[in-house]
């Protein structure tokens, strides 16, 4: 396959995450959202990987899904605490930053 | 059409509607279902490119262990309902507009830039993505971080334990925190 093809395919999921992110109000389907754009990255980087026949970016997936994980345990962590205090993980009531 | 290129067509089809399942439905927990989807046509698309190992290591890590946090997040918290409120048509709106901007303006970027990639192919031949090669790059030049990542996930084991604790507030302090 072409490398053109791979690039229109990894960009269309990373712009359905970005636009899932400004759309949702949910905290959980948002960082859903963070994790589909990490994952079109990361299937961008195999293609140039494959392309360049050089193994170092296949690495460089490999670590980004091990930051992805810890990432994963700490933000759920801060969500349910959140939702404990609130009551709630709408991110328009999650905006005491603000304030 | 070859058969690697029907396979290509459908894992990519399937990729973009279960990442607008995603977004698009109401119930969260449909939601992580089309997020395991997307993510099994992905690793699809590695082992279409020969990368074994990232297609193990992405239904492992992401749809095994990732998701199932989600899941038991949402139900956890009970959010399996379809009462969840939505921004307004004009935000809404805007999302879309700004996303699928990016995409042109992204796309327009590659094709002006001149990368010269016109002949390149990314074809399942080549073994740079098995265990074997991946191992030998890891465990050679790739060490140190290796090392440090184990040392990144204590610090994130520690730090959702600390977060996930119960806490007792003193009175004071919540009422504060309820206004």
């Amino acid at each position: 396959m072409p490398i053109q093809h791979y690039i229109f395919l990894s960009l269309a999921l990373f712009a359905i995450g970005i636009m899932g992110v400004l759309m949702r109000r949910n905290a959980i389907i948002v960082f859903m959202c963070i994790e589909l754009m990490l994952n079109a990255v990361n299937l961008l980087m195999v293609a140039f990987s494959k392309m360049n026949g050089n193994s170092d970016a296949q690495i460089f997936v490999f670590f980004i899904m091990v930051v992805a994980a810890a990432e994963v345990a700490v933000g759920l962590a801060i969500i349910v605490m959140m939702y404990r205090k609130v009551h709630s993980v709408d991110i328009n009531i999650l905006n005491r930053l603000k304030h | 059409m070859s058969l690697h290129e029907i396979l290509f067509w459908f894992l990519s089809a399937m990729a973009i509607g279960c990442a607008l399942g995603v977004i698009l439905s109401r119930n969260p927990v449909k939601s992580v279902l089309f997020l395991i989807a997307t993510f099994f046509a992905i690793s699809g698309h590695y082992v279409l490119m020969n990368a074994q190992f990232l297609a193990i290591v992405n239904i492992i890590v992401y749809a095994g262990a990732i998701m199932v946090l989600f899941l038991f997040v949402i139900m956890l918290m009970n959010l399996n309902a379809d009462a969840e409120p939505q921004k307004s048509r004009l935000v809404q709106f805007a999302a879309v507009l700004s996303g699928g901007a990016l995409f042109l303006v992204i796309i327009a970027a590659f094709t002006k830039a001149g990368l010269n990639i016109d002949g390149a192919a990314v074809d399942s031949s080549g073994e740079i993505g098995l265990i074997k090669n991946l191992g030998i790059a890891l465990f050679k030049d790739y060490v140190l971080p290796f090392e440090v990542s184990s040392v990144l996930f204590l610090s994130a084991m520690i730090g959702a334990m600390v977060l996930g604790k119960k806490e007792d507030v003193p009175n004071h302090l919540e009422s504060k925190i309820k206004n």
